[in-house]
């Protein structure tokens, strides 16, 4: 299973590194998020510490939402969907292949946010490197894992780029929360609390194991018609 | 695992909300035999297609795949499809070669270059066109493509949902051969098509829907006139 959905998720970065279409996009809309907080909010250190959490966090939800359907709207177009679906391989590979495509996508935008918001907004994110990457790889994978379960079941859906975010975003919260928590404890001041931040990072390990077990549980009798 | 040679199809029905789709359809499909299934559009065929195809559920009723006197199914069962539907079902930013390339990693078959070629000849894509991205390509390119991808995996049940679009009268002669010679070769094949010269004296077995239900099954070989005729009274 592993094997076919590595084939898929290359196939998909494949395409990605081809047309640079969707992490292009991602990565601007994610930029330019960062640069309008940069100007909405003063540069106050007290302030910054307490808003350069929740900030990175939207921003990569708001572009990582961007990236999702337009992953999936790739696999409308030619109706590839269901040419992956009709393949003699388990299903989950396909759900599993997207995800990890997908994850990849959302970690580059996370990968310009997180140094544009250290910059523009002189915040100290890189105080503790190792447990923000990782507190920010969990949240990608979490947010690709539940992402591709509901961009797939509404693929077929002529309002999906509405109802998207309206289904994921309420299921997310506890991600969100989870990585806005564990990143405002790397920033803290006087220094890093690490205690808290790694409590937060176990919470993210925890949501995304439940998500994925959850959607491998559901994601075949979701996407087929 | 060995090839499908018996489709049963019972009962089946399928509606979209309060519309109804399908309603009791039963039809057996057999190796070694063509099937036409005709009718009007929304009559049922694309989603009597969809069900066989492992692709849609039914709302009531089955499907079941026999291989050597023993039921199969799932994964088993997708292995010996193979299937052309409207969409070409190929990726528009690969290249014919990568997108069958991908389906034969996904099939567990034969990557190489020379058995990829060996397909794209038989469907008579241009070898210039075949390392270009395909969304390049003209409808009629794309079909040769899609049907290329559902002849690479050497299935023993070929779905073809209007198989003919796009073709020119030469391309279409040559897809009409092609399915006769995988007929005789015992595959299940199973057109939905409104071009009726180009199936004619080719099938063995001839499906009228009308409104999602049977309104005509019979087996044997009928000429263009026939087909013609059977489709006005029936399928009206």
């Amino acid at each position: 299973m592993l094997r076919h959905a590595a084939r898929i998720a290359w196939k998909d970065l494949r395409i990605e590194l081809r047309s640079r279409e969707i992490v292009y996009t991602m990565a601007f809309f994610g930029g330019l998020i960062v640069v309008v907080y940069s100007f909405a909010f003063p540069v106050k250190p007290d302030l910054v510490r307490a808003a350069a959490p929740g900030m990175l966090w939207v921003a990569i939800a708001f572009a990582g939402t961007i990236g999702l359907g337009r992953a999936f709207d790739r696999e409308r177009e030619n109706d590839t969907m269901r040419a992956l679906l009709l393949a003699p391989v388990p299903r989950l590979s396909v759900f599993l292949g997207k995800a990890l495509a997908i994850t990849a996508l959302v970690m580059a935008v996370a990968a310009v946010c997180t140094p544009l918001l250290a910059l523009f907004l002189e915040a100290p994110l890189f105080a503790a490197p190792l447990p923000l990457v990782l507190a920010l790889a969990l949240g990608c994978l979490g947010f690709a894992i539940v992402g591709s379960v509901f961009a797939a079941m509404l693929l077929k859906v002529r309002s999906r780029d509405v109802l998207l975010p309206i289904i994921l975003y309420p299921i997310l919260i506890p991600l969100f929360v989870a990585g806005v928590y564990a990143t405002e404890a790397l920033i803290a001041a006087p220094g890093p609390a690490l205690d808290k931040a790694w409590y937060w990072i176990g919470f993210l390990g925890i949501y995304d194991a439940s998500a994925l077990v959850l959607s491998l549980w559901i994601y075949e009798s979701l996407v087929i018609e | 695992m060995p090839a499908l040679d018996r489709v049963h199809i019972d009962k089946l029905t399928k509606r979209y909300g309060t519309e109804r789709a399908l309603g009791g359809v039963s039809l057996e499909l057999t190796a070694g035999a063509m099937c036409a299934l005709l009718g009007h559009n929304g009559a049922g065929k694309s989603t009597l297609l969809g069900i066989v195809s492992t692709l849609v559920r039914p709302t009531g009723g089955n499907v079941r795949y026999h291989a050597a006197g023993r039921e199969v199914t799932g994964a088993d069962v997708r292995r010996e499809i193979g299937l052309l539907a409207h969409a070409s079902l190929c990726y528009g930013e690969l290249s014919a070669r990568e997108n069958l390339e991908l389906v034969a990693g996904l099939y567990d078959l034969d990557a190489s270059a020379s058995s990829i070629d060996v397909v794209l000849d038989r469907v008579g894509l241009d070898l210039k066109a075949r390392d270009r991205e395909a969304r390049t390509y003209s409808r009629g390119m794309l079909q040769r493509l899609a049907l290329a991808r559902a002849l690479l995996t050497r299935p023993s049940l070929l779905l073809l949902d209007e198989p003919f679009t796009g073709l020119d009268r030469g391309g279409a002669l040559a897809l009409g051969a092609e399915l006769g010679a995988l007929r005789d070769a015992g595959a299940i094949v199973v057109v939905v098509t409104h071009d009726l010269e180009a199936i004619a004296g080719r099938t063995d077995h001839v499906a009228i829907l009308r409104r999602g239900q049977l309104a005509f099954e019979e087996r044997g070989s009928y000429s263009y006139d026939q087909l013609k005729d059977l489709y006005h009274r029936y399928a009206n």
